[in-house]
């Protein structure tokens, strides 16, 4: 465990604030109930849930991207953006810049049928204004920040002409491409075969440490979560049960879900050459 | 390692590592851009070259070949070939015009329907569904009615007809690639609505829009031939097929030829223009290039 753990309440000041955020459909059930919590800049924290739990309902209010028929009220602040309720424009200049996302599945999350390294440099060439030679180097960059070995190649590849593991590392090379100051990543090792998943985590971590980006880590296995984060909030439900530092939560769970996925996980560790690849 | 500047050209095809060179096309493709160029080049020959004058009646009445009419002449006296000649140019400018028209009025409104939401989705939907139930030949009789029997009325009549075909199936591609994974993760790094559209929704539609286009050259093509058939397309002295064969209509059992002749153009264009659409399919989707090797 980093130092960092026993530093999230003094490092820095407050990048993502959000307070009560409700998501509701226009039916009226509501998916994310009263949630509340907060991300200090280069604090990483863990959102721990089953699926419908309200996880990636949650990273889409973020940014204000929740699909049509749901609306979130409450209070979303990053980088000192109210984003619930701000018009289109004040969003799309905060996505990118202050929070970026790596999504699930990285097939899906790629637009397949333009290359890669234009779709990486769609981003880069809005945010730093590069275009023509630099913005290429600028783009190879940005796919050997994330240890990709061939950068040349992969950036003239379609999506589907590259492998899972690559794919997400394309994907991740996107999110950093703009420095955000806070990374969304929703469950982005899922998708991945174990081996594949381990690597993509050290270099998630790596990356991270490396520019003290601050880190959402959406996932719902907790072993996961403990590996790359200093503190975790658990969701049922759409529900808060349980917060804190990610060692406390998984040595002493105190809500009774907690404990239940604790159990669940250490089940799963020690079967985990049994587990196959999703 | 090194980190040589990499040439990002989107257009060119990558010589060393595509899968399948883009030269590779399908035989379909060859085949139908064969007809169809057949056709398209008797059009621009019409342009600059015509073996007689379209309104010349100098040749005898329903005459064999011979006499420099190289498939006869029709009960007028006309040259059969030189009317196929300007047949050929008044199908393939019905068929890109109409296309044309199709394709700005049917993107257009398909985007739109696709991003409205609430009763102005339900209204453009159901307006749509309704012009689609309308058939096509009588909204364009109707089109040419209220103007007058004119190509370009013709050409905006099946246009407009065409373009709620268009519309609808825009608006589903649309649809569909709006919910993708691709299109949130572009909107979470600040893309805006309209970049959006353009650099992934629209070219994600292509392939399957520019494949329905292609059917909807040749269906205008034959809807053309139609109006020109109830006299409501292309005045004389410009023959279109569709006036052609109605003209010989009285005559096919004495002269076949002229019956017969801009029928099999009409088919040519038509086949042609479907097999394009057929191998366009198959070659536009990288995916099923890459599934071709």
């Amino acid at each position: 465990m980093s130092p960092r753990d026993t530093s999230f309440h003094t490092s820095g000041d407050t990048l993502l604030d959000v307070r009560g955020l409700t998501v509701r459909t226009d039916d009226g059930r509501v998916l994310v109930d009263d949630l509340s919590f907060t991300v200090a800049s280069g604090e990483r924290l863990g959102l721990i849930g089953e699926s419908g739990s309200g996880k990636s309902l949650t990273t889409l209010a973020l940014l204000g991207l929740l699909p049509d028929g749901m609306t979130a009220t409450g209070s979303v602040e990053l980088a000192g953006t109210q984003v619930v309720g701000a018009p289109e424009k004040r969003l799309t200049a905060v996505r990118g810049r202050d929070a970026a996302v790596v999504f699930q599945e990285p097939l899906t999350a790629l637009d397949p049928l333009m290359r890669m390294g234009r779709q990486i440099a769609e981003p880069l060439a809005r945010r730093t204004g590069l275009r023509g030679r630099e913005l290429n180097s600028a783009v190879t960059e940005a796919l050997v920040r994330v240890r990709l070995s061939e950068p040349d190649r992969i950036a003239r590849a379609f999506p589907h002409e590259i492998s899972g593991g690559q794919r997400q590392r394309v994907a991740l090379a996107m999110a950093l491409a703009c420095d955000p100051g806070l990374l969304i990543a929703d469950e982005p090792t899922t998708a991945l075969d174990v081996s594949v998943q381990a690597e993509m985590l050290d270099l998630l971590d790596t990356l991270v440490r490396e520019r003290e980006m601050a880190v959402l880590f959406v996932s719902h296995d907790l072993a996961v979560v403990a590996k790359v984060t200093d503190r975790v909030l658990v969701l049922k439900d759409g529900r808060a049960v349980e917060e804190g530092p990610v060692l406390d939560v998984v040595t002493a769970p105190r809500a009774e879900y907690t404990r239940a996925l604790v159990a669940g996980a250490r089940k799963l560790e020690s079967a985990l050459d049994l587990r196959s690849p999703r | 390692m090194t980190l040589p500047a990499a040439p990002l050209k989107e257009t060119e095809p990558t010589e060393s590592n595509a899968p399948v060179s883009r030269r590779r096309r399908s035989a379909t493709l060859w085949a139908g851009c064969s007809l169809t160029a057949l056709i398209v080049l008797l059009a621009l020959l019409s342009l600059v070259w015509l073996p007689f004058d379209t309104d010349d009646t100098s040749g005898g009445r329903l005459a064999g070949p011979g006499d420099g009419h190289l498939l006869g002449t029709d009960k007028l006296g006309r040259d059969l070939f030189t009317q196929l000649m300007t047949g050929a140019r008044i199908a393939v400018q019905a068929g890109l015009g109409s296309v044309a028209v199709a394709a700005l009025v049917g993107v257009t409104l398909g985007v739109l329907a696709a991003f409205a939401q609430g009763w102005l989705d339900d209204t453009l939907a159901a307006f749509l569904d309704i012009l689609i139930a309308f058939p096509t030949l009588l909204l364009a009789m109707l089109v040419v009615a209220a103007r007058s029997a004119t190509l370009s009325s013709a050409i905006l009549a099946i246009g407009l007809a065409q373009s709620a075909v268009v519309a609808r199936l825009v608006r589903i591609l649309v649809k569909r690639v709006l919910a993708r994974d691709y299109v949130t993760a572009a909107r979470t790094s600040g893309t805006s609505w309209p970049r959006t559209v353009a650099g992934h929704v629209l070219p994600n539609i292509w392939p399957t829009l520019v494949v329905n286009l292609a059917l909807q050259f040749g269906l205008a093509v034959l809807a053309e031939a139609g109006l020109s058939y109830l006299g409501l397309g292309a005045p004389p002295p410009n023959a279109s097929w569709g006036r052609m064969l109605q003209e010989a209509q009285a005559t096919f059992t004495t002269a076949p030829a002229g019956a017969l002749a801009p029928g099999i153009l009409l088919v040519v264009l038509v086949v042609g223009v479907n097999l394009i659409a057929d191998g366009l399919r198959d070659t536009l989707d990288p995916a099923t290039r890459r599934r071709r090797t």
